[in-house]
């Protein structure tokens, strides 16, 4: 049973076989936004306090940070924005960046255990990556590419995954810090792209026993109604033994898409959570309303 | 035309193939634009002309309707294998009769410690839509393989893809080698990549963003003067 515990100073997430699918927001990152970008660049976080908000009451558990600004302080921008969204929520972080300095800078400034995201098996990124999440004792998203790129067999690309969850190993990391990211290529470019990474996340689920997760934006890169293609795809993934994923909780239908899924997929034990979210109570009833008190029994 | 009307090819005459090449182009039918090809060739027609009236026409079409969003990246995967029937034909004869045929030539590939390319190959397949040969270098790139292609190949545009902050800088870094080695006053250099915006692109001397595959194919196109 392996589970991933990420942290912020107050409040504690799951990433685990028999939990519920983890969300985690990805909003909070400039690439290919204009505005964002602009305002971030010159220390103005108004939208990212805004992002940080609006995907925790949609729903996500965790929630990306990412300031890939072009030519700008990026370990810099990285830490502010860190440091803001800490105090905006409690949800835990993964810190995403390419470039070390900025993993560094946001690991020194962050409270809790947090995800980075990422290392690939490119031999000069591990040796960089992992022994910074050891020194600070996060967990670490794991890309299954490594020099020669992405292979388009899912079977090579469980090896690349297993050389960097031993190559962890080396570093004191264990297995359950380590969530792979399998590789979501576009379907409409790669058409076996969806079942290639069902298979491969059965078998990181069941022979490497790691978690998992994946940006689950690009699924429907080019198609129409692209964001139906995310909603569909994330509960079968979810079936196949993917564990969370990083995404825009306020694309509508998203959030019950993946809660349903937690429901059939069997770890919403009572249905309870589904029923809280979507429970719609009588205003004048002789009940009480759906309002359970949810005492602990003994 | 009807979608149960059975087209007989060689049936038709010149002017209604070409149409009928371009429809099958837009309908990605490979078999067909192929055929139509052998047909036109067979007819004398010359390899240019094919390339520019039949699979490069219908290719901008393609294009046009990509760029609006009302054709979806499959289909202009299939338009794109369609067109690479046809070239199957027209590139040995073209390549044989030493002529100058194509739009031009691009030499484009992925910059070092980059691994994507899915990006770059829709590029790659819009600009051979548009008349280019294109000499893909594929993914991570160093610098010496620039060179190397471009000494070999004597491109008319290099384009370079990147998808990371972290290995966008190396374009800068190639462009400011071949300013150094005196190419680059011959030479526009085109980038893209998701992460790319015209600031960057003007900061590390870019000659042209292309923000898109089709609209980087018309960018690539109005370089070359073969623009209306």
């Amino acid at each position: 049973m392996t589970r991933t515990v990420l942290s912020s100073a107050t409040s504690e997430v799951v990433i685990g076989f028999d939990e519920p699918f983890v969300m985690i927001g990805e909003r909070i990152n400039p690439t290919g936004r204009k505005l964002l970008t602009a305002e971030m660049k010159k220390g103005d976080y108004s939208r990212v306090e805004k992002d940080t908000l609006a995907q925790v009451a949609a729903g996500a558990q965790m929630l990306d940070v990412n300031a890939g600004i072009p030519l700008a302080d990026e370990p810099k921008i990285l830490a502010e924005t860190i440091q803001l969204v800490q105090s905006l929520t409690d949800a835990p972080l993964s810190i995403d960046s390419s470039i070390i300095e900025a993993l560094e800078a946001g690991l020194a400034v962050y409270q809790g255990k947090a995800l980075v995201n990422s290392t690939t098996a490119e031999e000069e990124v591990m040796e960089r990556v992992l022994p910074l999440v050891k020194k600070y004792n996060a967990a670490v998203v794991a890309i299954s590419n490594d020099e020669t790129g992405i292979s388009e067999n899912p079977d090579e690309r469980f090896e690349i995954a297993k050389l960097i969850v031993e190559r962890a190993a080396d570093h004191g990391i264990k297995r359950e810090d380590v969530v792979v990211d399998p590789l979501v290529m576009p379907i409409g470019a790669v058409n076996s792209a969806g079942r290639d990474v069902f298979h491969l996340v059965r078998r990181l689920r069941t022979e490497l026993k790691v978690n998992t997760t994946c940006g689950a934006s690009n699924v429907g890169f080019g198609l129409p109604n692209r964001h139906a293609i995310n909603n569909s795809f994330l509960p079968m993934v979810a079936q196949a033994g993917m564990t969370s994923a990083i995404l825009n909780p306020l694309h509508d239908g998203l959030v019950p898409a993946i809660k349903a899924g937690d429901v059939l997929n069997g770890v919403d034990p009572n249905c309870a959570e589904w029923i809280k979210a979507y429970r719609e109570p009588t205003p004048e009833g002789e009940g009480r309303g759906g309002r359970r008190r949810g005492r602990r029994r003994g | 035309m009807s979608d149960n009307e059975n087209i007989i090819l060689k049936d038709l005459n010149d002017d209604d193939l070409v149409e009928q090449m371009k429809d099958d182009l837009y309908d990605g039918m490979a078999a067909e634009v192929f055929e139509g090809t052998q047909i036109l060739l067979d007819r004398g027609w010359d390899a240019n002309l094919i390339l520019s009236d039949a699979l490069v026409e219908g290719m901008r079409i393609v294009g046009i309707d990509f760029r609006d969003g009302i054709l979806f990246v499959p289909e202009v995967l299939q338009c794109a294998g369609a067109m690479k029937g046809g070239m199957g034909l027209l590139r040995p004869i073209l390549a044989a009769s030493g002529e100058k045929a194509s739009t031009g030539k691009y030499v484009i590939g992925t910059v070092k410690g980059d691994i994507h390319d899915i990006g770059k190959n829709l590029v790659g397949m819009m600009l051979e839509g548009a008349g280019f040969e294109v000499i893909d270098l594929g993914i991570n790139n160093p610098l010496e393989n620039y060179l190397e292609a471009i000494d070999e190949h004597k491109p008319d545009i290099l384009g370079m893809s990147a998808l990371l902050t972290t290995t966008m800088p190396y374009m800068g870094v190639v462009i400011e080698e071949l300013d150094k080695r005196g190419i680059l006053k011959d030479l526009p250099v085109m980038v893209g990549g998701a992460p790319l915006n015209q600031e960057f692109a003007d900061a590390i001397n870019a000659h042209t963003y292309g923000r898109d595959a089709a609209l980087s194919a018309e960018l690539a196109k109005t370089i070359m003067g073969k623009n209306s």
